[in-house]
């Protein structure tokens, strides 16, 4: 599961990213290059930036006032931070599902083709392909296909955060950012999320957000350690785990503190 | 303490618990028998204009204290049109009132403003009565009856509700003050039921690349219909039953017009005004029953909106 290749191709490259919730400064120089197709994994005590680093990628703090951030995140060598840049047009390569499912208040059938709709003119007959495809890579075609007329939020919890996972990739993104996709989850719907996360890999580029190290060691290629806004160790995931460079790092994911 | 003592204290508690929830229950039950109350006693005044007009008391436009003839249909037209008027204006407002205040406004700005909207239900409706009379109709007398028709007044379908005399005073005119009367009371419960629709709903919405104007029409509004329509129908009920604002501009002639911008009358502002010259049974008569209807209208439209939150709660496959 882990990265032993050699070089993977970068998707994402943070430059000197400096993040402020008004004059407090909540991320302090943060390079990192995000590799394509993988799985990357930010862990972190409560309050060390890994959530607000995640929503950077996407610039969901721009919906705040007072939230600002200098420096670069370079997707395909383009500046997403850049204010040319068209916030819609980013927000449909870079997908996100959060820490507790949130279907919109709307069928499952539409759930799924509420994003597609925001840019492409799908006929009736492409669209169902399109929620069959998206909720087939999902894994959860084959619970909901008979009821998807039904209201989202008539799912179990499971089957809801699957369902905006796949609300997410619907749009086809190039990028998934996760932010603690299975804080909110029992241990079986869990382990089908981590399941799902590992199939996905395939098509697209991974960033999850987790309280769990044994998550992070079990679903990622790379692990981010970030304390106090800073990012401490980024590396490979089994080095990480088993061979730390940084004692800071070594302390957290031993137990000895956090 | 002794066990005889506690014992005598449990006694006293389980005691002035019977009592607390006897008076609460009493209290529910004087709001049901009140209820029951007034609409008997509605129905028991309007007993002789019952007797005398039948079902046609609906449908005549008569109403002639001279003959003692009574029909209640141009004021229930015109309750109904006002109402109307005064919705159509509502609720794009205070939808954008709403929208303003919770995803757009700046921070600074948005409880100076939410007071305003407020303070805006807190006028006395006798209050908007007179500066609709002195103040807004003579300067919609002027400036938009003209207008409208020269402009809409010509069109072929629409032309005939706005041509007409530029006298300010009107159903059109009723329409719009009671829709300013209303929009406080629907911007704020539309504000209130939009702040609570939690942040991560909206941010999945914009997540996804959605535009404000997409988060609010597909996830906000779906998300918060039952408050909406709330809000809505407390609106409405307001605009149904106001008097006093009404009973000033709407120029109180019981004539049934095309024209919106003619006078008109509605039920409550006939009530108030005919009530202190009302002689003879059944003058008096007729117009309890007409307080009746607007009753019966008032519990039909909280009806069909309870109905219709129901349809769409079921459509939806809610709790499947």
């Amino acid at each position: 599961m882990h990265a032993e290749t050699a070089t993977p191709n970068p998707k994402l490259i943070v430059k000197d990213l400096n993040f402020f919730y008004g004059k407090e400064r909540a991320l302090k120089d943060i390079n990192l290059t995000i590799p394509e197709k993988m799985v990357t994994a930010f862990i972190g005590p409560s309050g060390c930036g890994k959530s607000t680093l995640l929503r950077t990628f996407n610039r969901m703090y721009q919906l705040y006032p007072k939230q600002s951030a200098t420096g670069e995140v370079l997707l395909d060598g383009q500046n997403l931070l850049d204010k040319k840049q068209d916030l819609n047009m980013l927000r449909a390569k870079i997908g996100m599902v959060f820490q507790k499912p949130t279907p919109f208040p709307m069928s499952i059938y539409d759930n799924i083709a509420f994003g597609v709709k925001l840019y492409e003119k799908l006929s009736r007959n492409e669209m169902d392909e399109r929620v069959e495809w998206t909720l087939k890579k999902a894994a959860l075609w084959n619970e909901v296909k008979d009821k998807l007329k039904q209201s989202g939020t008539g799912l179990s919890g499971g089957q809801q955060q699957r369902l905006c996972i796949a609300r997410a990739i619907a749009v086809k993104p190039q990028v998934l950012l996760l932010d603690e996709p299975t804080s909110a989850l029992d241990p079986i719907s869990t382990a089908n999320i981590e399941k799902l996360v590992d199939e996905l890999k395939q098509d697209f580029t991974i960033v999850i957000v987790t309280h769990n190290m044994q998550q992070a060691a079990r679903i990622s290629d790379f692990t981010a350690y970030m304390y106090l806004g800073e990012l401490i160790e980024f590396g490979d995931t089994s080095t990480v785990f088993t061979n730390p460079k940084r004692k800071e790092t070594e302390d957290y994911i031993t137990g000895r503190f956090g | 303490m002794p066990t005889f003592l506690q014992e005598a204290s449990h006694k006293r508690q389980a005691l002035l618990d019977i009592l607390f929830r006897n008076l609460t229950r009493l209290a529910a039950f004087t709001v049901l028998a009140l209820l029951g109350a007034i609409i008997a006693s509605l129905i028991v005044g309007s007993m002789p204009a019952i007797h005398a007009f039948g079902f046609g008391f609906i449908t005549s436009s008569e109403w002639n204290p001279v003959t003692d003839q009574y029909g209640a249909w141009i004021p229930i037209v015109g309750t109904l049109i006002t109402s109307g008027i005064a919705l159509l204006i509502a609720i794009p407002v205070s939808f954008g009132i709403a929208v303003f205040l919770t995803e757009l406004s700046p921070r600074w700005l948005r409880r100076p403003l939410g007071i305003a909207v407020e303070l805006l239900a807190g006028i006395p409706s006798i209050i908007y009565g007179m500066w609709g009379l002195f103040v807004f109709a003579p300067l919609f007398a002027d400036h938009v009856e003209p207008w409208l028709n020269d402009h809409i007044g010509t069109w072929p379908l629409l032309g005939p509700f706005f041509s007409g005399p530029p006298m300010g005073i009107g159903m059109l005119t009723a329409g719009i003050i009671l829709s300013i009367m209303v929009i406080p009371f629907i911007a704020s419960v539309m504000r209130d039921v939009f702040d609570v629709v939690p942040p991560m709903l909206k941010e999945s919405a914009y997540g996804l690349g959605a535009t404000t104007w997409e988060v609010m029409r597909n996830v906000v509004l779906p998300y918060t219909k039952i408050g909406v329509v709330g809000g809505i129908m407390l609106g409405l009920g307001r605009a149904l039953g106001e008097t006093m604002a009404v009973t000033f501009v709407i120029g109180n002639a019981h004539e049934l017009n095309k024209s919106l911008l003619m006078p008109g009358n509605s039920i409550s502002s006939a009530l108030a005004n005919e009530f202190t010259e009302a002689v003879g049974e059944l003058y008096t008569s007729s117009l309890i029953e007409l307080g009746l209807i607007l009753f019966f209208i008032t519990f039909v439209v909280l009806s069909l909106a309870r109905l219709m939150l129901f349809k769409l709660a079921k459509s939806e496959g809610r709790g499947a």
